[in-house]
């Protein structure tokens, strides 16, 4: 029985066709993962470890590794304030202080109606438009606590459902399609230019 | 005053409010170079990248011909390419995935092309959410277009790109994590030799790693020709470059620039670029090439931006990022967290990069709230030299990759610019700038 919607299981099973081995779709499967649930919960470990033919060990000692990931349940909306040095120098630390304080959580903490998590976050590289915001990884641009307020303000009245989906939710463009160079044609086009570069070096030589 | 009589190689359709759709591509010259060149042998795409001396974007700066001459004749290769974009203050890979994808998915298809490969996997860094959207809808475009999939074009040519998110980790820039990433692991890096990916890269194959905008470099260089690329800039450091200008300056962003006719003072400064420092302050230092570089006092302002001009002080242009620091700008705050970033980001596989990035991070810290001592300058130089031995740039290795070595960079940098800003620190025992 499958944890994953029909959907997402349809999709997990279309990005595993991407990859000459299972194990490298690891990072889009978990991605998966964190969409369907807004975290990586136990059920969905376990799938993405079917997936790739891997354990649950494995996966989540792939998946703590990474900074996206959350083992934990996360608000709907992950906060990130970068303090890195272009950031810094242009308020990001007193920006997160002022978050922490305005969401009433601490920096890794969630907001106590489990709307916000709020995290200092390495740079984003958005560093002309500092400090930097991002919800849920989307660009908000709020570089004054004035702007961070009514952001927090749209986003608990459902305003910006549109521009930012739900945690976990990360790329909403889907691949249209598999691979579409065939193996068979793929060796015959390695033939055809090795048979061009001979015949080109003959041509040289002569 | 700038030279600005350089084209816009990369950055010439940003201007344009739907630059990153396939319309305005199309409309724009877009997908020309790339029939031009399923006309050549590929061998001979290839040696106008070669004669373009293109040197690669992402920080290391290695030439993109020599690069791909050790892979053209594998049986079985792969092309990968790297936008995970994560030294701190730089963020023209950034600006190129989201404004202008078409032109970096042609870019990699010319690679692909000339390097006889048919799978290309295009990484980029999970937190650019609209970037990945973006590159996606292109690359589904350029399927439905014929510029992707079975015999492009009408060629005998075909070839696959997928779209590969990354998840969060700063190391995944270093190429060989991010081959560990691809293939599902954590992203520690590969002991070189033997693992140089042109030998031995993904799933043990020869593979090219190539950086966003070099590979956004390419439809240019194959429409106009490897020797007008070469014509412009100087040297060694050929054609634009975009230059990602971030800290105390008015006007921040991305500017791409012909490379060492222009100078930092001319990026700094210039209206149509920097347009000068916040409240017209005093430069302190800058960092030349991202957060891994040593830093240049305002001496050095005149320096022209190339590649060879800023190694020969002693630093690097690395990831095209300049971060201008002024008198406002505490100096100890701003290493301690540069030195925190690295403590952070450390995959924990050598000893000295893991260790050493928290032994100084702490120490930097108890400096700048005021509870440093004296003895602290040299315990940090000598924590430093123990991680990069000599203090030198480029560093002497005592790790598996360069993010070890590059952590004292910043620190030693602050000791021995302003040393006074760190006994004010230990004097008033509080930060002088709080």
């Amino acid at each position: 029985m499958s944890h994953f919607r029909v959907d997402i299981r349809q999709r997990a099973e279309e990005v595993l066709g991407l990859y000459p081995r299972a194990r490298s779709a690891m990072l889009p499967l978990l991605h998966l993962a964190q969409e369907q649930d807004g975290y990586l919960s136990d059920e969905g470990i376990a799938e993405v470890a079917e997936l790739t033919s891997t354990t649950p060990a494995d996966v989540r000692g792939t998946a703590s590794f990474y900074e996206m990931f959350h083992l934990e349940p996360v608000g709907k909306y992950v906060v990130g304030v970068c303090t890195n040095i272009a950031c810094l120098l242009a308020g990001g630390e007193e920006m997160l202080e002022h978050a922490s304080a305005f969401l009433g959580c601490a920096v890794g903490g969630t907001s106590d109606d489990g709307m916000f998590t709020l995290e200092e976050s390495e740079c984003l590289a958005d560093c002309d438009v500092a400090p930097c915001v991002q919800v849920n990884h989307r660009y908000v641009r709020t570089t004054t606590p004035d702007a961070f307020d009514a952001l927090v303000g749209d986003l608990r009245a459902g305003r910006l459902d549109h521009d930012v989906p739900a945690h976990g939710t990360l790329i909403r463009v889907h691949r249209s399609g598999g691979l579409r160079a065939p193996r068979a044609e793929v060796a015959s086009q390695r033939a055809d230019a090795q048979s061009a570069r001979e015949a080109r070096a003959n041509e040289e030589s002569k | 005053m700038a030279t600005l009589t350089a084209p816009l190689i990369v950055s010439s359709r940003a201007e344009f409010a739907d630059s990153y759709t396939l319309s305005r591509y199309l409309a724009t010259g877009g997908y020309v170079a790339l029939r031009t060149a399923l006309t050549m042998f590929p061998e001979d795409v290839a040696s106008e990248v070669d004669q373009a001396s293109l040197l690669g974007r992402g920080g290391a700066g290695f030439p993109a011909g020599r690069k791909w001459s050790m892979l053209r004749k594998a049986p079985l290769s792969y092309l990968v390419v790297n936008g995970d974009e994560s030294e701190p203050a730089t963020f023209k890979d950034h600006y190129l995935v989201e404004r202008d994808p078409h032109q970096l998915i042609e870019g990699v298809i010319i690679a692909a092309y000339a390097l006889q490969v048919t799978q290309v996997f295009v990484f980029l860094r999970g937190e650019f959410a609209l970037g990945l959207e973006r590159v996606q809808q292109a690359v589904n475009d350029a399927y439905e277009h014929g510029a992707l999939g079975s015999k492009i074009f009408g060629s005998n040519f075909s070839i696959d790109v997928v779209v590969h998110p990354g998840a969060g980790a700063y190391i995944c820039g270093e190429e060989t994590a991010l081959i560990e990433a691809l293939e599902g692991k954590r992203g520690f890096p590969r002991i070189k030799p033997p693992f140089f990916p042109a030998v031995t890269g993904l799933y043990g194959e020869p593979t090219v790693v190539n950086n966003v905008e070099t590979m956004s470099n390419l439809p240019w260089i194959i429409n106009n020709g490897g020797a007008a690329f070469a014509a412009l800039g100087g040297g060694r450091s050929t054609g634009t470059r975009l230059f990602a200008l971030a800290g105390r300056v008015k006007n921040p962003g991305v500017y791409e620039v012909e490379m060492v006719k222009n100078t930092f003072r001319d990026l700094i400064y210039d209206p149509q670029f920097g347009g000068g420092v916040i409240d017209d302050g005093a430069i302190k230092a800058i960092i030349p090439g991202g957060v891994s570089a040593p830093w240049f006092g305002p001496e050095l302002l005149d320096l022209p931006l190339g590649q060879d001009e800023v190694a020969e002080k002693g630093s690097m242009l690395g990831s095209g990022s300049i971060v201008v620091m002024d008198e406002t700008t505490c100096v100890v705050r701003a290493a301690w967290r540069i030195t925190k970033f690295f403590s952070r980001e450390s995959c924990g596989q050598c000893t000295p990069c893991r260790e050493g990035s928290g032994w100084i991070e702490r120490a930097m810290y108890r400096l700048e709230h005021g509870e440093g001592r004296m003895e602290d300058l040299d315990l940090l130089l000598d924590l430093c030299d123990n991680i990069a031995p000599g203090l030198t740039w480029p560093p002497q290795m005592t790790t598996i990759c360069v993010l070890g070595p590059s952590i004292p960079s910043s620190v030693h940098s602050a000791i021995s610019m302003f040393r006074d800003d760190f006994i004010a620190h230990i004097k008033l025992g509080r930060c002088p700038h709080d």
